[in-house]
């Protein structure tokens, strides 16, 4: 493996800009490293070396012709392909969108593209982001670089995936309910959900509108950072973005890892832990919670009592709105297209593609969904979820009175076994206990490693009030520095 | 006996409105004529070639996000204060769901149970008697775009083979305005239908905020027809009956409806609720194809929306900048005009209360411009297949030739050789008579030799009238006439062909 | 409250699904499982609390009315199953405008 592909994407950028290495060298060595392992891990849907390579010469001339470079500059990203790509193909993991070619950039894309960031592919992801081990993308799963037999978390479980075996030093992931932070943790990396509103939706191919929010992926804090303060920040094409300066996370994960967190109180949330949660987990979680109190913060316990209702909340909103976004798959303007044989009529050929295009978890979502929202039921389900994602916010609200940010484990358990949960999907849904409260009430909140269990890597989730991302970046940063060097050096090297 | 169930024997209107109440309702949609789409920067201008006036947004595409136009927010609130309604202080977007190939969606971003404007009320005038109709609501939505269905002999769904789609359309703002049920009219429910879309039509364009093209479909109406036996309470069942595009539509479709749900009635069947399309060729409506199941739209707060709160600060802004309505500058023109009822219904069906008073502020007497305006420049307008407004001929112009008339410049014959000049040349009226030598003939020196002329050259005529037959002197005016190219005054001719002729005007003697 | 393998198939008409018996079977039996497990949020007694539609309170994100460009119709066109004459082609269509 080359030492290329070992550094993290700020000393990446650093060495480009100092002119140490190229940009072209460090595309290359990631491509080539993709070539060795990525039949092993099937991080990656789609490789594009050549729009890599032509990005990061362009970063190379620019340096050699003067020009500023940003501060990620020339570091290769691994793009969960929920996100479109102009000219470049997007599949959401799904047959459905097999060979479509986007004819524009998503804002984030065009954002990353601007800084100088050197997108290598599209990474595989649970079709139309709903699952938690990629095991329900189209493509077939992905695989843990810390245990190919285990899931690698979903649905952003290519991106953790490549992360995690040194395909690329960063990734863009998607969070619904925890499709970030969740994948993240079982693979010992960084991952952040930005504040609902904090990065813009434009060109992200929608799952839960209101839930929905792309941040980093990471081996480091410090990385992803850097890479939530690229694509952060208002967009006029999102109406749900948010107005305001990016929280400046960067300066956080800077002031966190000097390791002193005097100044916080930090909450253990008494809901999220105990009975069903892996005995090496709250291990790893007590481990951490001592190390947080070592480095001066004050640690209190909190009760929410409605984080309970999260889970049943969030599969009655996720799955409504999603039954409506994904109806515009139709075989009509992209996509693909079945039974057109002059012998249906559109409205079978709608049926027979959809029937066709979409796997059983999305079906099975489309279908709660339609359920929840038909006439009759809207009210008891519905709008009954949205009432307890109110008495969520509340819970955090009434905490926050008393503390800076709250603490749990990011997952009640460590990677699981592929197959183990997929025809369970009760048991799959479970996956995401931790995360769903922060996202329902559309907080920020961040996977940080927390030491290993029996061998596989363990995440803390650090959860802050809206807008207040930094806070999370600055208690993982101290958090990380505990441990002297980053979890994920364990990684097995495949 | 036997009876078909589908023909039941038609009752007159008469008969029918005798023993049924109409009730009816209706839903106009405006499409606003704002310069970029509801939710994306497409523009919106009328007959673009098909899918040129697309993105990403106004397409569906996967990841695309609606972001608001805000001049269609504030035409539909001033829509609402126009309507007298009550505008809401916080509402949100919502998606209706369903599927169809115009809509790239497969929903409908919306608003349901939090309309932007509620609860108002338009006057209409009918045949001088005026009618409240209650508005419900008016919400914001957008538009869907545009099948053409190929291969059947009619270019309708039915018996096509395929379509295609074009979006341009998708995604244009449009304002729904839908009336409470109109009760207690009878007999004149078609009227007042057709007097409601077009005071609504007035003013929208007074509003400025729709061309108001029917025939383009910038509005569109379905009509809600149902009928109870007189002296019942409880409404019937209703139809709906979409497609009427046009005025004179709006009056048939409601008539057809009263008669087809009669028939209906009196054979003891069923009225089923359906959607009814209007045909403009035969003036009936047809059954829309039954659907298998009632639809159920899943209806729900559009997620990618934020909620709309108008201030009432801004609401009052806009009341105050409110433009007069038309029915407060008929009130204002009657008064000023001098006209009835009947003559300010006369004109605004003609199109020509702008012009009427604009010639009267320019100094014409009212009753003199009304009648140049309903009278032979209508008539113009007609020939030329043009609004009188567009008419080559300015009001002041028109003062102008009335002024030339009253003074005896003009003959009344000559005045309009002068609107005919006006037209064609662009010239002011009196380079017109200066030009063509239009000012009336009064030198009789010049008639006298006309006239005997005239005598010459038809002996036998003026050989009748010498012998008292003055009706046929007729004949020697217009032979007058047309040597003088129309500039003498017939009376005078007339009398002077009667005098050389030593005949008398003939009169009734006792 | 169990849902039924016929309200199933009904939902999967709505959604435009032309799922399978097998599946139809499978569905209803995890559905019946899923519901019961949502239908929890009924045990918070919440009729006097506001439900949230929105993380963010934002109100009045608006556009100014401008045009910007479109898109190249053939790009727009490149994406479709089937066109023609500049315009998406679809198979009859059997059902009346809603
Ligand atoms: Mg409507
Ligand atoms: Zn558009």
């Amino acid at each position: 493996m080359s030492e290329l592909t070992q550094l993290t994407a700020a000393d990446t950028a650093a060495k480009i800009a100092a002119g140490e290495i190229t940009a072209v060298e460090v595309a290359q060595a990631h491509l080539d490293r993709i070539a060795a392992v990525d039949d092993r891990t099937h991080a990656f849907l789609k490789v594009d070396a050549e729009g890599a390579l032509s990005a990061a010469r362009a970063v190379d001339d620019a340096r050699a012709g003067g020009k500023p470079l940003g501060p990620l500059a020339g570091v290769p990203l691994a793009l969960k392909d929920v996100v479109v790509t102009e000219g470049l193909e997007t599949t959401c993991g799904s047959k459905i969108l097999a060979g479509w070619i986007p004819p524009y950039d998503a804002t984030i894309t065009k954002r990353m593209l601007d800084a100088g960031i050197v997108i290598l592919g599209k990474t595989n992801m649970d079709e139309f982001a709903m699952g938690s081990s990629t095991e329900n993308s189209a493509y077939g799963p992905s695989h843990n670089p810390w245990d190919l037999d285990r899931v690698p978390g979903g649905s952003s479980g290519g991106s953790s995936a490549a992360v995690a075996a040194y395909e690329a030093p960063l990734a863009i992931g998607t969070d619904t309910g925890g499709s970030i932070r969740q994948p993240a943790a079982v693979t010992g990396l960084v991952g952040a959900k930005p504040t609902y509103g904090g990065v813009s939706r434009y060109g992200l191919i929608a799952f839960s509108s209101s839930l929905d929010q792309a941040g980093p992926i990471a081996r480091t804090v410090l990385d992803a950072a850097l890479l939530h303060e690229v694509i952060g920040g208002h967009d006029p094409a999102d109406s749900t973005s948010i107005d305001a300066p990016v929280p400046p996370v960067v300066l956080a994960a800077m002031a966190g890892a000097a390791g002193d967190l005097s100044a916080l109180t930090i909450a253990v949330v008494g809901e999220l832990g105990g009975d069903g949660y892996q005995p090496g987990v709250t291990a790893a979680f007590a481990d951490a919670v001592a190390r947080l109190e070592s480095s001066g913060a004050k640690v209190v316990e909190v009760s929410c009592p409605h984080f309970g209702y999260a889970l049943p909340a969030y599969y009655l909103i996720a799955p409504s709105e999603c039954s409506s976004n994904l109806a515009r798959f139709d075989a009509v303007r992209y996509g693909l297209r079945v039974g057109d044989d002059g012998a249906h009529s559109l409205e079978e050929v709608m049926s027979l593609t959809r029937q066709a295009g979409f796997g059983a978890e999305v079906k099975r979502r489309i279908i709660l969904g339609t359920y929840a929202l038909s006439s009759g039921y809207y009210d008891a389900y519905y709008g009954q979820a949205q009432r307890v994602r109110t008495l969520i916010t509340r819970d955090f609200a009434a905490a926050f009175e008393t503390c800076d940010v709250l603490i749990s484990p990011t997952t009640p358990t460590v990677a699981f076994p592929i197959g183990e949960r997929i025809d369970n999907p009760m048991s799959m849904y479970a996956a995401d206990l931790c995360t769903l409260p922060a996202s329902l009430a559309g907080l920020p909140a961040i996977s940080v490693p927390c030491g290993l269990s029996e061998g596989l890597p363990v995440g803390l989730q650090v959860m802050a009030p809206a807008l207040a991302d930094d806070r999370t970046y600055q208690v993982a940063a101290a958090l990380e520095a505990s441990y002297g060097r980053p979890l994920i050096d364990e990684v097995p090297s495949l | 006996m036997t009876t078909t169930m589908s023909t039941p024997a038609t009752p007159s209107y008469d008969d029918v409105v005798a023993r049924y109440e109409p009730v009816i309702g209706l839903e106009t949609h405006v499409e606003l004529g704002t310069a970029s789409k509801m939710f994306c920067g497409c523009s919106t201008t009328f007959g673009a070639e098909p899918n040129t006036q697309v993105c990403p947004v106004c397409l569906g595409l996967p990841g695309a996000l609606p972001v608001a136009n805000e001049i269609s927010i504030e035409s539909t609130v001033r829509i609402g204060l126009a309507l007298n309604c009550s505008i809401s202080p916080w509402c949100r977007f919502a998606r209706k769901n369903y599927f169809y190939p115009d809509m790239p969606k497969n929903f409908q971003i919306s608003q349901y149970d939090e309309p932007l404007c509620t609860d108002g009320w338009l006057d209409v005038d009918v045949d001088g008697e005026v009618v409240r109709v209650g508005i419900e609501r008016v919400h914001l939505e957008e538009d869907t775009g545009k099948s053409l269905h190929v291969g059947g002999a009619t270019g309708r769904i039915h018996g096509a083979t395929h379509s295609l789609v074009d979006y341009n359309r998708a995604g244009i703002p449009l304002v729904e305005i839908v009336t409470k049920p109109v009760e207690g009219i009878g007999a004149r429910a078609p009227e007042v239908a057709k007097a409601y879309v077009t005071e609504l039509r007035e003013i929208l364009r007074t509003l400025g905020v729709s061309d108001v093209r029917m025939e383009q479909g910038s509005l569109r109406c379905d009509v809600n027809t149902s009928l109870r036996p007189i002296g019942t309470a409880t409404l019937g069942t209703r139809s709906e009956t979409k497609n009427v595009n046009s005025l004179r539509s709006v009056e048939r479709a409601v008539r057809s409806e009263i008669l087809r749900q009669a028939a209906l009635l009196d054979v003891g069947e069923r009225i089923v609720q359906e959607t009814r399309h209007f045909q403009e060729d035969t003036g009936r409506s047809r059954s829309g194809r039954s659907k298998e199941e009632a639809t159920d739209y899943r209806y729900f707060p559009e997620p990618d929306l934020v909620p709309l709160a108008p201030s009432a600060a801004w609401i009052e802004e806009l009341r105050g900048a409110l433009p007069e309505l038309p029915s407060q500058r008929r009130h204002r023109l009657a008064t000023e005009l001098g006209a009835s009822d009947h003559d300010m219904a006369a004109m605004s069906n003609a199109g020509v209360v702008d012009l009427v008073a604009a010639t009267v502020a320019a100094g014409a007497p009212a009753a003199e411009a009304r009648n140049w305006w309903l009278g032979y420049l209508s008539q113009q307008a007609n020939a030329a297949d043009v609004e009188p407004a567009d008419l080559a001929i300015a009001p002041e112009q028109v003062a102008r030739i009335i002024a030339l008339v009253a003074d005896g410049t003009l003959s009344s014959g000559l005045a309009r050789q002068v609107v005919d000049g006006v037209v064609e040349t662009g010239q002011d009226p009196d380079r017109v008579i200066e030009g063509r030598g239009l000012r009336t003939v009064n030198d009789t020196g010049a008639l006298t030799a006309a006239v005997d002329e005239a005598i010459a050259a038809h002996p036998d005529i003026a050989e009748k009238v010498r012998g008292g037959k003055v009706a046929a002197a007729g004949v020697l005016v217009g032979a007058v006439m047309k040597a003088t190219r129309g500039q003498a005054d017939a009376q005078t001719v007339r009398s002077l062909i009667l005098s050389q002729l030593d005949a008398e005007e003939w009169t009734w003697r006792t | 409250m169990a849902i039924t393998r016929d309200e199933v198939a009904y939902l999967a008409r709505l959604a435009r699904l032309s799922v399978s018996d097998e599946e139809l079977d499978v569905f209803a039996r995890q559905l019946d499982v899923i519901v019961g497990a949502v239908a929890r949020v009924a045990e918070v007694a919440a009729d006097d609390i506001p439900p949230t539609t929105h993380a963010v309170p934002l109100t009045n994100v608006l556009r100014h009315d401008l045009v910007t460009p479109s898109l190249p119709r053939d790009k727009v066109l490149a994406a479709a199953p089937a066109a023609e004459d500049g315009r998406f082609r679809v198979p009859r269509i059997l059902e009346d405008e809603a």
